[in-house]
């Protein structure tokens, strides 16, 4: 599963505001660490203060700051802000879908669907910011077998 | 009575006979199924306090508030022994105080003591409550997946 750009510079926001409870932190700062465009994050950040989920301060010190529950903000309700992941059943009819073929093919597909929203629908960003800091600390000790990726965007 | 001072008034013990008829009644408050015959042969095995099978209780000030049921089960589908929770609640009025936290802290340790190094369970996919909690305890998807099919076809 890929997630476009903007969900994912979403979740890296809402993920590093939520886990800095004090104060604000300025976009430059999350572009800076993520190694991402400013302008893109900026109208991300936009998108996620409508939703009521971060506020924006102006002036010295300001920045954003998460707003929300982060034990009731799941990964899957950052992600439909961001691109539209409903089960295949509801997008438009492709030809070949009502044969024998088609419907165990939707059915197929449907098995992975629901198994994808389950898990993103089950994963508050309290958990995940609890998984990013096991992932630190095994990376830290050197237990963590797996190489970061090459950064892309 | 909130989080760290309802954490604080628990009390997490091993279950006993005088036990089972408030874990029955929590079991069916919560699931609304009445399982008699399920829990009196449940306890009826597990007071044989064979080794690697636990009913941890959570008690505040003698009321039963919750309970985790485990046991190390070795070599099903291939697998080297691991503990296995097949049995988890927490009752309505006393969720998110931690009380979960603590059984789930209860069994693990029980396991650790038993010589596993892994915990599993099976969850309803659509149970994203108990779904959530797991997730937040750490649990990932392993690598066994369940399979199953309607035979009355």
């Amino acid at each position: 599963m890929r997630l476009q750009k903007a969900t994912r510079f979403a979740l890296y926001a809402v993920l590093e505001l939520a886990s800095r409870s004090q104060g604000h932190v300025s976009a430059a700062e999350i572009a800076t660490k993520y190694g991402i465009s400013l302008n893109h994050l900026a109208k991300v950040l936009r998108t996620l203060g409508r939703s009521r989920l971060v506020e924006a301060s102006r002036g010295v010190g300001g920045g954003y700051r998460f707003v929300a529950n982060p034990k009731r903000t799941t990964l899957l309700r950052i992600i439909q802000l961001f691109e539209n992941i409903d089960p295949i059943s509801a997008g438009e009819r492709q030809p070949g879908d009502s044969t024998e073929a088609g419907l165990t093919l939707k059915s197929v597909l449907e098995e992975i669907e629901d198994t994808a929203r389950a898990t993103l629908s089950s994963i508050s960003l309290d958990t995940m910011i609890k998984m990013t800091r096991r992932q630190a600390e095994r990376r830290a000790k050197g237990t963590d077998q797996r190489q970061p990726a090459t950064l892309a965007q | 009575m909130r989080s760290s001072a309802a954490s604080k008034a628990v009390k997490i013990r091993r279950a006993n006979q005088a036990d089972l008829p408030t874990i029955m009644a929590l079991d069916e408050r919560v699931t609304r199924v009445p399982k008699t015959e399920y829990w009196r042969d449940l306890f009826e095995r597990f007071s044989q306090r064979k080794q690697g099978r636990a009913i941890f209780i959570a008690d505040i000030a003698g009321r039963v508030v919750g309970f985790a049921i485990g046991e190390v089960r070795a070599w099903e589908f291939g697998s080297p022994p691991c503990g296995w929770i097949f049995g988890f609640d927490v009752d309505p009025e006393f969720r998110e105080r931690g009380i979960g936290s603590l059984l789930f802290e209860a069994l693990t340790s029980f396991f650790r003591s038993c010589g596993v190094s892994t915990v599993r369970t099976m969850l309803r996919r659509d149970d994203n409550l108990i779904m959530s909690f797991f997730r937040s305890q750490g649990l990932r998807a392993g690598p066994f997946i369940q399979l199953e099919r309607n035979i009355e076809e």
